[in-house]
């Protein structure tokens, strides 16, 4: 009953602030409101059990990616988004269609928590039963991160290593070292660019 | 936010709050929710937070960019290294039970490891990411670097 509650109500916030996201033009209060987002679901996942994931989403959605998003707005300066001159009737029916094929789609997925879905029935009971076993590891979702999926978890830092060298080679502070002190931003740029 | 003193005093204060929880996530992942994913964003944010109020330029003082490059590879190299270490102790890439007398305390050593090189780099990726983006326009010093 009060699971069910709690359901309700962080569900209800997200989608009052998607849609508040969609509505308002000013684009600070957009990423003030990602933020929000953000932490809401944090806490549906908390509610789903998953305190790894909603550990990774408050940290990085809420924290993080809006502290990012707030240094792009600084770099931009535009703070009003402008409206659209058209309305997108076309993208609309897409979007609508997409939305009903995987609304559709999620009745094959078995229900939340069902202990007779595939992936609870094949690997998992294994992980469960030989894992703290095996690994000495109380906490199953980083025995399996780190050691039965070692492969996968050094593929992800890799990927986020090479995300981090991207960034740096995209907007790091390497073009600008040619430049004298004491000029501002769009003067560096055309000297660049020349 | 230089002249702000409630902000400044409430984030010296919370520096090492933030920064001690990261350390706990990172070496209690073990036993309870977290790990090294966790704990190097929570560390990046510490550090964030105090950029945001101290200025990118104290904190750049605090911990160097391009020392954050150097820790940044090390971390993949530290996970990297210790399946190359298995290797050569005879055994498959990233396979623990090599590392110690008993295989359970070998896991034990290769998760603390490969969760350590975890958390380093994603520490200063999210770090060089952040100093990308907010040291963009700021007025630059050539001789500094």
């Amino acid at each position: 009953m009060i699971d069910t509650l709690i359901d309700v109500t962080l569900l209800a916030f997200l989608a009052v602030t998607a849609i508040a996201i969609i509505k308002v033009r000013n684009l600070f209060v957009v990423i003030m409101l990602f933020g929000i987002f953000s932490l809401h679901s944090a806490g549906l996942f908390v509610v789903m059990d998953a305190a790894d994931v909603a550990f990774t989403e408050a940290a990085v959605g809420a924290g993080i990616s809006t502290v990012l998003m707030l240094a792009t707005l600084a770099l931009t300066r535009n703070q009003q988004e402008k409206m659209p001159v058209h309305r997108a009737r076309l993208p609309l029916l897409v979007v609508l269609i997409t939305a009903g094929a995987l609304i559709y789609g999620t009745y094959d997925i078995p229900s939340f928590g069902d202990s007779r879905s595939p992936s609870q029935e094949y690997l998992k009971p294994q992980y469960i039963e030989r894992g703290v076993k095996e690994t000495g590891t109380p906490n199953i979702v980083t025995a399996l991160l780190a050691s039965y999926r070692g492969y996968d978890t050094l593929g992800e830092v890799t990927v986020i290593f090479t995300a981090g060298i991207g960034v740096l080679l995209l907007v790091g502070g390497r073009i600008t070292r040619r430049v004298k002190p004491g000029e501002s931003g769009p003067e560096r740029r055309k000297i660049d660019e020349t | 936010m230089k002249h702000n003193l409630i902000l400044r005093v409430i984030a010296k204060f919370l520096f090492p709050v933030i920064a001690l929880f990261a350390f706990y996530v990172q070496f209690h992942g073990d036993f309870g929710p977290g790990g090294g994913f966790q704990a190097g964003v929570i560390l990046s944010v510490a550090f964030i937070f105090y950029a945001l109020v101290f200025g990118l330029k104290t904190t750049e003082e605090v911990i160097p960019p391009h020392l954050l490059r150097i820790l940044a590879s090390m971390g993949i190299l530290i996970y990297a290294g210790t399946g190359i270490t298995t290797m050569l102790m005879g055994g498959n890439f990233l396979d623990y039970n090599l590392l110690s007398l008993t295989p359970i305390q070998g896991q034990h050593i290769g998760i603390m490891v490969v969760e350590a090189g975890v958390g380093i780099t994603v520490f200063s990726v999210m770090l060089m990411i952040f100093f990308a983006f907010a040291g963009r326009e700021r007025p630059q010093e050539t001789d500094h670097d």
